[in-house]
């Protein structure tokens, strides 16, 4: 069938917890996501068969829309009037998703490309070997042994420089005899993309004791990355090697009409389309119960990170660890015993499903959700940035300008869209509690527009952009992103009351919306109209964008929230003196209406 | 009638189940299908491979790598034992003579003419597994390990830290609201599974490390205690693997949560008996709470349940609030309206209303109860 004809779809994807399925229709020239199912997955005992899941998510899509889509087992293919549909495609997370260890000569060199590569490909990195980690040599052999991943990336060395380091690794790698986390008899597999001049010395290494791939090399010159070869690569293997051994998903790979993508991969494709589409550098979280997965596009170049153990309900309290108490104690608008804040952070990661039911409750939660999102910002910006270890020409005149190579790419002032999922930004009671969490988050400066992904869409759209990028688009635009609307953050510092800015918002509708900001105050206004022109006048001192003073014209979005004028001045912190800062916090929030008074 | 789906924490006075006892990586079974076997009987076992410890050859002999074959005095597979030369130069001059020792006890496992290294392995370890829990094997799975049938009181915590053990069930509390206090670890602790009340402090916590206490059995701790017991704050709730000393299993939660009544008089029914414990918690896919198990029937009990919880609950039920702000409080449940309901924080849940002990009716979110055994 040519993509031409597509005009049903059915798309899943298979979550650790939950397998959703959406059916999308074409309605006039747009396709539009029209019903949507969900059911617990089946990959873990006692059904260890993830169809059973798929076929029911399917079966209440069916329900709900009056389409018959199964036939028994199978999916009806082509679409004919109210049956069948032409299409199904998948993204699959769950038995714990695809999870890699990587190993390059260099760790901030090979290793972090390593890692990038891996990443991008929607793995959880669950070590990076370097010769240089720090680690002696046995212990990185103990490491190699201890880990049980689904396959390994090594690389190291640019193409025809030196064999020494990645032949070490290989000989580590081959003394630790690692096994797959799936399929014990399974030989564990190992891509190459490293030195070219290496390959038949690691041949000899590892031929016989790994199903070892080998690719071009990751990092041909120290100038240059080229990722995608073993990204392929590492696709390939996740759905010869990985999915195989999966319950349930050889009968999986059957059904569907493009292959299946690891989620994070899937939604990493979208929000890359995204940004495309729009010329826009975006920042997209999916924050959930385990993890959080940051994607980010700045410049064109995609990035993506996976905190692995900050999350909302089973890493609650791993957050309260890595960010520490007085972090989290920072946002609470009201007074709170540590010993109860920690017992009720332990009672919720050991009773994950628990939800909120008073205020001060979901406060708490808000509070631990902006040090998770801060904190998986924080490693995505770590690890988003230029290449290391190349050689930079500089003349006379950037002598008083010297940046080190290797900087992260991410600027919070170039940022235009900022893209929310997962429970807590999905479903918050209240969207301004969403949006605030986020800015507060981020710290995003001059204009940022927000959005959140409600019913977390963006996997089934990603996997469909493989096969039509006009239907991912339609749904991403109509159905899957939920405008909240624009952040205007002017950056600078003052004293309070002072005023910062004046500004002027037009609507296409020809509304129209004005005002001045001052330095420590929130402005909350309600705009709904989807474009609008603002035109923004920072006092000197304070940046929108243009540098400081200068006049900004930029478009933005209203949305469901509206515009927030955020005057609190970046670098934004926090008053250090207790009770100012509860009386700024139940300030801001009113401003914003975030609770029930 | 109305009913919702809920999971809950098993309390069962006796219950056929299963042990899988399974080895890391292949070895050896040591026990045949259908033999009786006891807690602390080896069921199998297995060589783990000697850790690697590679050696620099070319580095500290400075020479290239492919010179290093002609200064070896140890080929692939020879055995070494520590500080034995393994490798020398033959200077013209003695004085300039270089030796390398070797650093263990082990074998040559490979040598590298590209990186001038050889990695030495020390000898494998004997990797023993107990039967844990005493019964009659039921299944063998062969290079791997066999699993293991019994009937008896299978309880489960909601959290723990700390392995598999085993001991007498002692109770050290006299009702579910007792605090376990340090006055009453006694030198008769020793070795026992001790059973507390509504909480132990760390004071007493280590005081049963003091005494060789073997399991601690409460319904409450205090996550800051837990954190000064452990030197670290524990981040996701995977455990199992800790050493503290003792294994530690929380029935109820953290803070101060009196036992479940029918748990505690279920431990109380079996004061004095054998049970195996371990305090292993992962909560992730594939759950796995932390267990009590006592072989055999309670004294009252002549027949074993072979329904597992009917895994829903209805008006009537008795049910615990695990969650602010009625945290602990225990009622009955009145109904379960089906439709959606807007809670104090906004948000729109499924709820259910519960008659507390003075007749007080109050609306809690579904996904904020526990179902108590009756």
């Amino acid at each position: 069938m040519s993509k031409k004809d597509l005009e049903v779809i059915i798309a899943t994807d298979c979550g650790s917890t939950t397998t959703k399925a959406i059916l999308i229709e074409k309605k006039g020239d747009t396709y539009r996501q029209t019903f949507r199912g969900e059911a617990p997955t089946t990959v873990e005992a006692p059904f260890e068969d993830v169809t059973k899941g798929v076929l029911n998510s399917i079966t209440e899509v069916e329900e709900l829309s009056g389409r018959k889509i199964l036939d028994g087992e199978k999916i009806i293919t082509p679409n004919n009037g109210n049956v069948g549909a032409d299409i199904y495609v998948s993204t699959s997370s769950a038995g714990g998703g695809l999870q890699m260890m990587v190993a390059g000569a260099v760790k901030a060199m090979t290793g972090e490309s390593a890692q990038r590569c891996a990443l991008g490909a929607g793995a959880i990195v669950m070590d990076v070997l370097a010769s240089n980690d720090g680690r002696a040599d046995h212990e990185k052999i103990e490491r190699i042994r201890q880990l049980r991943p689904d396959m390994m990336l090594l690389s190291g060395g640019t193409d025809g420089g030196t064999v020494t380091h990645v032949v070490e690794l290989a000989q580590f790698l081959k003394a630790a005899d690692p096994k797959p986390r799936l399929g014990a008899s399974y030989k564990l597999p190992v891509i190459y993309a490293g030195n070219n001049m290496a390959q038949d010395k690691i041949k000899e290494i590892l031929g016989d004791r790994t199903a070892l791939i080998i690719t071009e090399n990751l990092r041909p010159t120290l100038e240059r990355e080229n990722l995608m070869p073993a990204r392929h690569k590492i696709h390939d293997i996740f759905l010869e090697h990985v999915m195989q051994q999966a319950p349930g998903y050889p009968r999986l790979m059957k059904m569907v009409g493009a292959p299946i993508m690891p989620t994070p991969a899937a939604v990493g494709t979208m929000t890359e389309k995204f940004a495309k589409a729009n010329n826009f550098n975006v920042l997209a979280v999916d924050i959930g119960g385990a993890t959080t997965d940051v994607f980010s596009v700045f410049s064109e170049v995609f990035n993506r990170t996976v905190s692995a153990n900050l999350g909302m309900s089973y890493s609650i309290s791993n957050v309260m660890a890595e960010a520490g108490l007085a972090n989290i104690l920072r946002w609470l608008p009201f007074d709170m015993d540590e010993q109860d804040l920690r017992n009720r952070l332990k009672n919720k990661m050991i009773r994950p499903t628990t939800i909120p039911q008073t205020v001060e409750d979901l406060q708490i939660e808000h509070a631990v959700a902006r040090e998770a999102l801060r904190l998986a910002f924080d490693q995505h910006k770590a690890l988003a940035v230029g290449l290391k270890g190349v050689q930079q020409e500089r003349s006379i005149s950037d002598a008083f300008d010297q940046t080190s190579s290797g900087a992260s790419l991410i600027n919070v002032m170039k940022l235009d869209y900022v893209i929310g999922s997962g429970g807590i930004l999905a479903h918050s009671p209240r969207r301004t509690q969403s949006m605030m969490m986020m800015i507060d988050a981020y710290q995003p400066e001059g204009v940022t527009r927000m959005a959140v992904d409600s019913i977390f869409m963006m996997p089934h759209l990603g996997v469909l952009a493989q096969i039509s990028e006009k239907a991912a688009l339609d749904v991403f635009y109509h159905d899957c992103l939920v405008r909240l609307g624009t952040c205007l953050a002017p950056k600078g510092l003052a004293k309070d009351g002072q005023l910062i800015m004046e500004w002027e918002v037009t609507g296409s509708d020809g509304s129209k919306q004005a005002g001045q900001l001052r330095f420590g105050d929130m402005l909350h206004v309600p705009f709904a109209c989807p474009k609008a022109k603002l035109v923004a006048r920072p006092v000197n001192g304070f940046d929108m964008g243009a540098g400081s003073g200068n006049k900004v014209e930029a478009d933005i979005e209203g949305g469901v929230v509206g515009l927030v004028l955020d005057g609190r001045g970046r670098p934004f912190n926090l008053s250090k003196e207790p009770a100012k800062r509860r009386d700024n916090l139940n300030k801001w929030y009113k401003a914003m209406e975030m609770y029930p008074v | 009638m109305a009913h919702a789906y809920t999971p809950g924490l098993k309390v069962m006075p006796c219950t056929l189940f299963r042990k899988k006892r399974l080895l890391p990586i292949p070895g050896q079974v040591l026990v045949e299908l259908g033999k009786e076997v006891e807690a602390t009987d080896m069921v199998a076992q297995t060589e783990l491979p000697g850790k690697v410890f590679p050696v620099n050859v070319a580095n500290r002999m400075s020479v290239s790598p492919d010179e290093i074959k002609d200064l070896l005095l140890k080929k692939e597979g020879d055995t070494v034992k520590k500080g034995e030369i393994i490798a020398e130069n033959k200077p013209f001059i003695k004085w300039f003579k270089t030796s390398i020792e070797s650093p263990i006890d082990g074998t040559v496992d490979s040598v590298s003419n590209v990186t001038g290294q050889i990695m030495l392995r020390e000898p494998p370890k004997v990797l023993p597994l107990l039967s844990y829990v005493k019964g009659k094997v039921v299944e063998v799975t062969p290079n791997f390990g066999v699993t293991v049938e019994s009937e008896g009181t299978f309880i489960q915590g909601i959290f723990g830290i700390g392995g598999e053990t085993n001991g007498e069930i002692m109770m050290a509390a006299k009702s579910p609201d007792e605090e376990l206090t340090p006055e009453s670890i006694t030198e008769a602790a020793r070795g026992k599974i001790i059973i507390g009340g509504k909480h132990a402090g760390l004071t007493v916590i280590k005081r049963c490390v003091e005494m060789g206490v073997k399991a601690i059995v409460v319904g409450g701790i205090h996550d800051r205690d837990l954190r000064q017991l452990l030197g670290y704050d524990i981040g996701v709730a995977v455990t199992g693997t800790e050493q503290v000393g003792l294994t530690l299993i929380v029935t109820e939660g953290f803070g101060m949560i009196p036992m479940a009544e029918y748990t505690f008089k279920l431990l109380a029914s079996r004061n004095g008996e054998k049970a195996s414990v371990s305090g292993a918690t992962q909560i992730r896919a594939g759950v796995m709470r932390p267990e009590i198990i006592v072989p055999g029937f309670p004294k009252n009990v002549t027949e074993c349940k072979k329904d597992q919880g009917r895994g829903w609950i209805e008006p009537g039920d008795p049910i615990r609030i695990i969650r602010e702000p009625h945290f602990g409080v225990i009622g009955t449940v009145k109904s379960l309206p089906p439709e959606l309901t807007i809670i104090g924080s906004e948000s729109h849940a499924r709820v259910l209303e519960v008659t507390l002990d003075g007749g007080e009716v109050i609306v809690i979110p579904r996904a904020n109860i526990e179902v108590l055994e009756k």
